[in-house]
């Protein structure tokens, strides 16, 4: 049997998979996007779980609002980064570093 | 449900307005600068009369997720006031003009500050977190060929993302462990036995939280988005995102996590302290103005926190006369920072070049003078007022040590103001030949925040706590 507990596990390791990849990750800035949406659906699961656990509907409502911020997010973040590219030529982590302090 | 939207008037003005100015831009042309700005200013001056004729006001709206009270109505008014100056003063300071998104954004993002401040439910919470940030992370890469700002708006995001990530698996958590979103049930089920999956909850939400008012450990993007960003979206964020936030930030702590003071004292008491200290020593060394200012900010907050770890109504009050003064001096300096210009007409941001501004420009440099002792808190000033207000609260509060570690890395942060000062008085002249200089608004309204933080703040003392009374008293 499948409890809530082994939802807010799995959700648990895909939230520490997505920050680890943000602070580890020194690359690509496209790995950062997808870290912080494995972050975001690391919420999702654990939101829909204590929902149907609860047996209330909000967290089910919830996790509708955090898909569609997750969307616009993405949105902005893209367009960030392209502009972003579009001046440097690169979209390496290490190259962020025009200002130092 | 027409009750309910009767009580939203300063968000509906503020929704309709912002599209309204949209549209005038995309028609009208970005050229047309006093057209769209208009339009915004006079956007945020109805919304603002629309919070100050629902002044008394005590519901709540939307099935118990949004209230309409008098700590939200405060905290608007700052908001809308911030928001107001920061679309009067840019266009001069656009190379190139500025584009009509500045004014759109500006009032989506005040609209989002809106709803965070008067959000009474973890779900409104977020959705007036999001609406701000992500017009936040536009205006941060506003110049769009400037690798600065492209480069503050990418760190922005990534940073600011994964603070929403962290304060919504908070939520997540807080909601499973207390089976509600609503600030009060989660506040009545705080009263009982804590475990630790709504520890965990509360940990995430307030490092979530922390990191939009850049409190450390979460201040990392700060120096660099407020050396990146535009001048104008820097003053910006030094003042309106940063009355928001508190604000959210005491809402959620006594609202809603108000029993539980045992496990979010603490975490509010080393916020606190690691921001004051590590503001004042971050900042000495500091080469930019804008940098510096970001370090005097992080500072600041550090003292704000001071007020909200009593937890008391009187913490509150403190908190909210500090957000006002706090306004007023920030915007005041970066108004300063906006006018220093070199003769080619390039913006002057490093600190060596203000040697001499006495010289060149001595009403500038008086002002800029006022404006860092304030931030400082030295007495004659204003800015000392507030500070004492929260190291009175903590004391009050049984915090003594809080508030004597306090006062003590207060006097390192007033080394660096300081120096500024003997750089711009005492140093020769830098070769950069700092000219410039504002037109008429800009002139009053630093004036207008010199004088007022001088001395006759003082007699605006009673008012002052009248308001800050009747807004914190909706929380208690």
């Amino acid at each position: 049997m499948i409890s809530v507990g082994h939802y807010l596990a799995v959700s648990a390791v895909l939230f520490t998979l997505g920050v680890l990849g943000i602070f580890i990750n020194r690359k690509n800035i496209i790995v950062i996007l997808m870290a912080i949406e494995l972050i975001l659906l690391a919420v999702n699961i654990n939101l829909v779980a204590f929902s149907a656990a609860l047996g209330d509907l909000v967290g089910q409502v919830f996790s509708m609002f955090v898909l569609t911020v997750a969307a616009g997010e993405a949105a902005i973040g893209l367009a960030i980064l392209v502009i972003y590219f579009r001046g440097r030529g690169t979209i390496a982590v290490d190259d962020a570093n025009r200002m130092k302090g | 449900m027409s009750a309910d939207l009767a009580l939203i008037w300063p968000e509906l003005i503020l929704t309709i307005g912002g599209l309204i100015t949209l549209m005038l831009g995309t028609f009208a042309g970005d050229r047309q600068v006093g057209l769209y700005q208009l339009s915004a200013l006079l956007t945020l001056a109805a919304a603002a009369a629309a919070v100050i004729a629902l002044f008394g006001v005590d519901a709540t709206v939307f099935s118990g997720t949004l209230s309409v009270d008098g700590f939200g109505g405060f905290a608007k008014l700052l908001i809308y006031a911030a928001s107001f100056v920061c679309i009067l003063v840019a266009p001069r300071f656009f190379t190139g003009g500025m584009r009509a998104e500045y004014p759109v954004l500006i009032l989506f993002a005040a609209l989002g500050m809106g709803i965070m401040a008067s959000s009474r439910d973890l779900m409104t919470l977020y959705v007036g977190l999001e609406l701000n940030s992500l017009a936040a992370y536009v205006l941060a890469s506003f110049m769009r060929t400037d690798e600065r700002s492209s480069e503050a708006g990418l760190k922005y995001f990534v940073l600011g993302a994964l603070a929403s990530g962290m304060l919504l698996y908070g939520i997540s958590l807080l909601y499973g462990f207390t089976g509600t979103t609503d600030f009060a049930g989660i506040a009545a089920r705080m009263g009982g036995e804590m475990n630790i999956g709504l520890i965990f909850g509360i940990v995430f939400v307030l490092a979530g939280l922390g990191f939009k008012i850049s409190a450390v450990p979460f201040h990392m993007w700060t120096p660099d988005v407020y050396e990146g960003a535009p001048t104008p979206v820097t003053t910006f964020f030094a003042s309106a995102p940063k009355v928001a936030a508190m604000a959210l930030m005491t809402r959620v702590v006594i609202d809603a996590m108000g029993p539980a003071v045992g496990a979010w004292q603490q975490i509010i008491i080393f916020l606190s302290l690691a921001s004051i200290i590590l503001g004042a020593v971050g900042a000495i060394g500091q080469k930019n103005i804008k940098r510096l200012l970001a370090y005097s900010s992080i500072n600041n907050v550090g003292f704000m926190l001071v007020g909200l770890a009593a937890g008391t109504q009187q913490g509150v009050e403190a908190v909210l006369t500090y957000l006002l003064v706090y306004m007023v001096t920030t915007l005041g300096a970066f108004l300063v920072v906006l006018q220093l210009r070199d003769p080619a007409g390039n913006q002057v941001e490093s600190i060596a070049a203000l040697a001499g501004l006495s010289q060149r420009r001595p009403g500038l440099a008086a002002a800029m003078a006022v404006f860092l002792f304030s931030l400082a808190g030295i007495p004659p000033l204003f800015g000392f007022w507030p500070k004492y207000l929260v190291f009175e609260a903590a004391v009050n509060a049984n915090l003594v040590p809080l508030a004597v570690a306090g006062i003590v890395a207060s006097v390192i942060g007033a080394f660096y103001y300081i120096a500024i000062i003997k750089t711009m008085y005492f140093d020769d002249k830098s070769d950069v030949e700092v000219t410039g200089g504002g037109n008429a608004v800009e002139g009053t309204l630093v004036t207008v925040s010199a004088l007022w933080l001088s001395v006759i703040g003082y007699l605006f003392i009673p008012m002052l706590a009248i308001a800050s009374a009747s807004a914190a008293s909706v929380l208690f």
